[in-house]
């Protein structure tokens, strides 16, 4: 399991990196950031870039900023960034809620939230945050830049908008608003696995009724995407376990479920609408 | 094509020259002659091969050497001084947490970044570091009370020598 | 006497592992080493058509590559033990020749001077195969191996009883289609193998050896046609055998062959990937079991059909699990009448082997729901039926009238109904049920499960030890034992220790190398502890004997007044009458203090144990959380309590895995799905519950001096049934495992299920 033979490159700016990758995208160029995904498919020789391009040394893709009124997360920004709260609101304390339930603490040292995004496994709770919380991906290429809502990102199975010449260099998180209430739930056969099934449930409480519910999972579907069925569930009630459920129950309907020779259909759904109501069940701890 | 670099390990240099394809942990036992630390899956599972990569743990078969650079690596090699064992090491012969001692080293890395963080965790935190890691032979059991008790004595060690201050 | 057997001490393995100063197979050097690599089947049943080795030759720092024909002088691997002729056509070869029946299998071998290229050769491979039909299951239609054989090379049956008058006269009968799942040992090190030829003596040394050196230093003797005094094995560190490792596999012919053939040494290592696929698989099995019982629920009969899926080839254990399986089914009760078929059928799959507590890991789930579904038919407490059914104190020792091993099954000694009641107590099973009632009663799925088996250890026929005082006044043992993680050092020092007086930590052990002493068992089985350990005891004896009398000699007093504390021979009175130290004694006397001692035995020795196991359902997700275990376990005598439940432990987080995570899948064309550790699923720290552990000495075995019994594998034997069991009565359905593991997709179709 010894990686195949490839260039490597250690540019020292951004930009020096998107010329990188424009100029050797024939030759399957590829960012190398955290490397948690990307060396085990090059360990197996699944993976077998011509080109790695590390941004690991490049100043200024490690931030985290939190001066505006969004969060704004770079390249390199490590899980293991999140696992305190990066501020004290409920964006914070969410991020925190999910960073601890990403692979382990090895993992989490040198994995970052932008490479899980580029990723796309269907199980990543990056994806399923990035999706619930409207984040808004920054993709650049030598000489361009546009913008994507998560919502226009996430394609299929480790699929996305990103073309071969594209780096996703960074992204905004919306805030939350003050009265937002959130619940996290995974479960998975072992600790660290990849999910059988999260949920992340984010809701407004303003006088006693749930309003702007966002309802998303993972592990369910070929990419994370808001379940507007079960959202309804919830918008205009009272928290309670009747709303919960049928929320759940309403996201178990709705979702077109991933299966494999571990988890048929039926699993599946059983596994989303249980993460689903677990999560909204945390959202009043 | 082989490349010519340095590493930090254990607090010495180390001259190396490999292909950057060559993963951190084959460069460690490799070119720095450093076969404490092992390798159980090459895909970064089984956590045989974790160092602290500036006292943070990563597994060294998810790193390319080359990617080191200028980073203080730990290695299990680094943890006694001298013949005296660290008092993890220490810990962990008195509680039995090893047998074959394949896995060791990893273990002994994740305590050792628990140990030098100051971090006191909680059973359940430490439960979950520790679930990082592989081992066939022990059942865990043992390897979680040698860090726990080692965690103690760290703790305690700085109020037995205020004992005799004023 | 120091009084050190039976103590709790530190390891003397434990230090260079913990300072990274281990020499594992992948840590070894030798100057100009080549690396080789195995390029292995895509295909799991078909014939060669073509290889395409031109591009892999032609990449610099490739030195050579074979492939079957290159070597096809050499015959196949074959078994250990003498086996049934029946089973010679069946064996492996060390690289596949015209017909490639698994994926994984070895096919063209590669040797290069660095494992990153050696590698990228590989991958320039390209074979094409006309492909054959799989076979994938072994109860299934019989498929073909070659012209002429077909995929059942031999099908076991023993019994004793009149069977036919037990179903006769049966108040009712249970029958259950059972299987177990395919796992194994998967230690966290991989094989490695390094072959090296000293030239300049004609020696031929594989380094990376462990489990059974010195028998495999016969067996590839007999490969090579060459004599013993030219070809040694060398065992360094060792990461985890289980039973797999230390077997011969074709990799260990291929470094050895390309170190004689390129003359220079060939190091072969392993990768996890491959192991998967490469090493031996385990303990997938089909029982189709019968039993006649009485209104009381006490079984009068017992009838079973097995399916052994063996994989592609008979590996060198021959037919040893099936074997033991029928031999060790019938565990810790009477069954007056017995009889079983064990079908070996060779699939298209990765060759199986032992894997700790072989056949009795299987045969006990089997067993052990059986005895639930008596229990749930008569609507008896299921503690009730086995207690009913129970081979009792006073009828020890009893002979079963099977074989396995080629020894009779002779139960040695035991008190199984009393370790029961100590497991019950320990555990509150009592109290536990009254605790689950509530829980019940508030929608919870919870159960209490229980495994109740027989362990045998010590196999025969003999083992010898030599030991001697070295210039130092230090103690050296020279073992063919091995050492695979267990602490066989640090046991066999505290046995000599204990006889000699000096401290353990003074004496030195020698194992897994041919060149120090001519014979061994090696470690395999739970035999170690017994049969070295009683072999370094007789030694110690010797030693002792021969010390005191060179010491009375010389200090001129009578033997009767000395002791020996701490190396210095004195006068048991008083502190200060002569005396004199081991090293001046050894400097006195050079090559006069050592001695050999041996032990031998006709009949294995037979621990026994009870596994006691809470989970709780979750309904929903369809997960198993074992929530609390107990393993008692009887060992006759424990060396050093520490180490036998280290051994218990590690055993019970490896059967747990069995039980609800490790299974090697394969899709329909024979492709195997769990070759990462991402789906091959070992269980974490989190997944492994506090375990408690009873070890009991209440029946040291009659059959060797120290009373011991290996203590191996009995924290793994009865896992995967009680954890079943558990299952079953959380479901409240007695007879609805029955399939391990227990994935989330089974326990799934048990809960929607019909009851």
């Amino acid at each position: 399991m010894k990686v195949a033979p490839f260039h490597y490159h250690a540019p020292a700016s951004k930009q020096e990196a998107l010329d990188l990758l424009a100029h050797y995208e024939p030759e399957d160029a590829r960012i190398l950031a955290g490397g948690q995904s990307l060396i085990p498919m090059m360990a197996f020789r699944l993976a077998r870039p011509g080109h790695l391009i590390d941004i690991n040394r490049i100043p200024g893709l490690h931030g985290i900023d939190l001066r505006g009124d969004a969060i704004y997360i770079g390249a390199i920004a490590r899980h293991a960034a999140f696992e305190k709260p990066i501020e004290p609101g409920p964006t914070g304390r969410l991020l925190a809620d999910v960073a601890a339930a990403i692979g382990h603490a090895p993992i989490r040292s040198r994995g970052t939230f932008c490479g899980s995004l580029a990723n796309a496994d269907p199980a990543s709770e990056w994806c399923m945050t990035a999706t619930a919380l409207g984040a808004r991906m920054r993709i650049e290429k030598s000489g361009a830049l546009r913008e994507l809502e998560a919502s226009e990102f996430f394609f299929g199975i480790m699929t996305t908008a990103l073309e071969a010449d594209e780096m996703l260099t960074g992204l905004t998180l919306p805030r939350l608003p003050a009265d937002a209430r959130h619940g996290f739930y995974e479960t998975s056969r072992r600790a660290g696995d990849f999910a059988l099934g999260a949920a992340l449930a984010i809701y407004r409480l303003q006088d006693g009724r749930m309003q702007d519910a966002r309802i998303v999972l993972a592990g369910a579907e070929p990419h994370p995407r808001r379940l507007a069925d079960a959202e309804a569930c919830l918008n205009g009630e009272v928290p309670s376990d009747a709303a919960f459920r049928a929320a759940a129950e309403a996201a178990a309907n709705a979702i077109d479920p991933l299966t494999d020779g571990q988890v048929d259909a039926g699993l599946r759904c059983d596994i989303a609408r249980a993460v689903c109501h677990r999560a909204l069940l945390r959202s009043l701890a | 094509m082989k490349q010519p670099y340095h590493l930090q390990v254990n607090g010495r240099d180390c001259a190396v020259e490999a292909e950057p394809r060559k993963i951190l942990a084959d460069v460690l036992r490799e070119d720095c002659g450093l076969t404490g630390t092992h390798i159980g899956c090459e895909h970064g599972v089984c956590g045989a091969c974790t160092i602290l990569l500036d006292g943070k743990p990563v597994r060294s078969c998810l790193v390319f050497g080359i990617q080191a650079q200028g980073a203080d690596i730990r290695t299990v090699e680094g943890l006694a001084d001298g013949d005296e064992l660290h008092p993890l090491q220490q810990a962990f012969m008195e509680h039995h947490a090893l047998q074959c001692g394949f896995c060791t080293p990893g273990f002994l890395m994740l305590g050792a970044a628990l140990w030098e963080s100051g971090a006191k965790p909680t059973e359940a935190e430490l439960q979950a570091l520790l679930s990082s890691n592989l081992c066939r032979c022990t059942g865990y059991g043992n390897i979680q009370k040698a860090i726990a008790s080692a965690l103690d004595a760290r703790d305690q060690a700085p109020k037995r020598s205020g004992e005799g201050a004023p | 006497m120091n009084a050190v057997l039976g103590r709790r001490v530190t390891r003397l393995e434990d230090r260079p592992l913990l300072t990274g100063c281990g020499r594992f197979a992948g840590d070894m050097v030798f100057e100009g080493q080549l690396y080789m690599r195995i390029a292995r089947a895509t295909c799991a049943h078909g014939r060669i058509a073509a290889m395409h080795l031109d591009a892999a030759k032609a990449l610099p720092g490739v030195v050579a590559i074979w492939a079957g024909d290159d070597i096809a002088d050499l015959p196949p691997i074959d078994f250990r033990d003498p086996a049934a002729t029946a089973l010679a056509p069946y064996r492996q070869t060390i690289l596949a020749r015209e017909r490639v029946r698994y994926i994984g299998e070895p096919v063209v071998a590669i040797f290069a001077t660095d494992a990153y290229i050696a590698e990228d050769a590989a991958e320039l491979i390209e074979i094409e195969y006309d492909e054959y039909p799989v076979t994938l299951d072994a109860s299934g239609p019989l498929g073909e191996f070659a012209p002429g054989l077909q995929t059942e090379p031999i099908m076991l049956e023993q019994g004793y009883g009149d069977i036919a008058a037990a179903f006769a006269r049966a108040h009712a009968v249970i029958e259950l289609t059972l299987k177990i799942g395919r796992h194994s040992g998967v230690p966290l090190e991989t094989r490695g193998a390094i072959g090296r030829y000293d030239a300049a003596n004609d020696i031929l040394e594989l380094h990376g050896a462990a489990k059974v050196p010195h028998r495999n230093q016969e067996a590839m003797a007999r490969f090579f046609g060459r004599d013993h005094a030219h070809l040694h094995l060398h065992e360094g560190h060792v990461g985890g055998g289980f039973g797999i490792r230390g077997e011969l596999y074709p990799e260990d012919f291929l470094v050895c062959l390309a170190a004689l053939r390129l003359g220079r040494p060939v190091k072969w290592i392993e990768d996890r990937r491959e192991h998967l696929m490469a090493a031996n698989h385990s303990r997938e099995q089909e029982h189709h079991i019968r039993a006649a019982i009485d209104k009381d629920g006490v079984v009068l009969g017992l009838e079973d059909e097995f399916f052994h899926d063996q994989g592609a080839y008979i590996r060198t254990h021959g037919a040893r699990v099936v074997d033991l399986t029928i031999g060790m089914l019938p565990g810790p009760y009477r069954i007056p009448a017995y009889r079983a078929k064990g079908h070996m059928r060779l699939t298209n799959k990765t060759p199986a082997a032992t894997y700790r507590s072989p056949g009795r890991y299987e045969g006990s789930f089997v067993r052990e729901r059986l005895m639930d579904a008596v229990a749930g038919r008569l609507g008896l407490d299921p503690i009730i039926v086995r207690q009913r059914n129970l081979v009792p104190k006073d009828a020890m020792p009893y002979a079963r009238g099977l074989g396995a091993l080629g020894t009779d099954v002779v139960l040695d000694s035991g008190d199984y109904a009393g370790l029961l009641d100590k497991a019950l107590k320990r555990f509150d099973w009592r109290g536990r049920q009254a605790a689950i009632q509530a829980r019940r009663a508030k929608g919870e799925y919870v159960g209490l499960g229980i495994c109740m088996f027989v362990e045998k250890s010590g196999l025969g026929p003999k083992d010898g030890a030599r030991i001697g005082v070295l210039p130092d006044g230090g103690i050296e043992i020279v073992t063919g034992s091995a050492s695979l993680g267990q602490g066989v050092e640090t046991a066999l020092a505290q046995i000599a220790a204990d006889t000699l007086g000096v401290d353990y930590r003074s004496i030195r052990v020698i194992h897994g190398q041919t060149d120090r002493i001519p014979y061994g068992i090696g470690a395999h089985a739970s035999r170690a502890t017994v049969l070295t350990g009683n072999a370094t005891h007789q030694a110690a004896i010797l030693l002792r004997e021969t010390i005191m009398k060179a010491a009375a000699d010389l200090l001129q007093l009578p033997v009767a007044s000395l002791l020996i504390r701490d190396s210095i021979v004195s006068a048991r009175e008083g502190g200060h009458g002569p005396s004199i130290s081991l090293r001046d004694l050894a400097v006195q006397m050079p090559d006069a203090l050592h001695s050999e001692g041996w032990f031998h035995t006709d009949h294995m020795t037979y621990p026994y144990g009870v596994h006691l196991a809470q989970v709780c359902l979750d309904a929903e997700t369809c997960l198993t959380k074992v929530e609390s275990y107990l393993v008692a376990y009887d060992v006759g005598r424990a060396v050093n309590p520490a180490m036998v439940e280290g051994q218990i432990a590690g055993g019970f987080a490896q059967g747990l895995g069995g039980a609800l995570y490790e299974e090697f899948r394969y899709d329909e064309r024979g492709e195997p799905l769990s070759v990462t550790f991402a789906d091959y699923l070992i269980p974490t720290l989190h997944e492994v519950p506090a375990l408690d552990i009873l070890v009991t000495e209440d029946a040291p075995s009659p059959l060797n001096p120290l009373g011991i019994k290996g203590a191996g594998e009995g924290g793994c034997t009865g896992v995967g049934a009680a954890i079943a069991s558990a299952v079953a009565d959380a479901l409240q359905k007695p007879e609805a495992v029955k399939t391990l593991p227990i994935t989330p997709q089974r326990l799934r179709n048990m809960l929607r299920g019909p009851a």
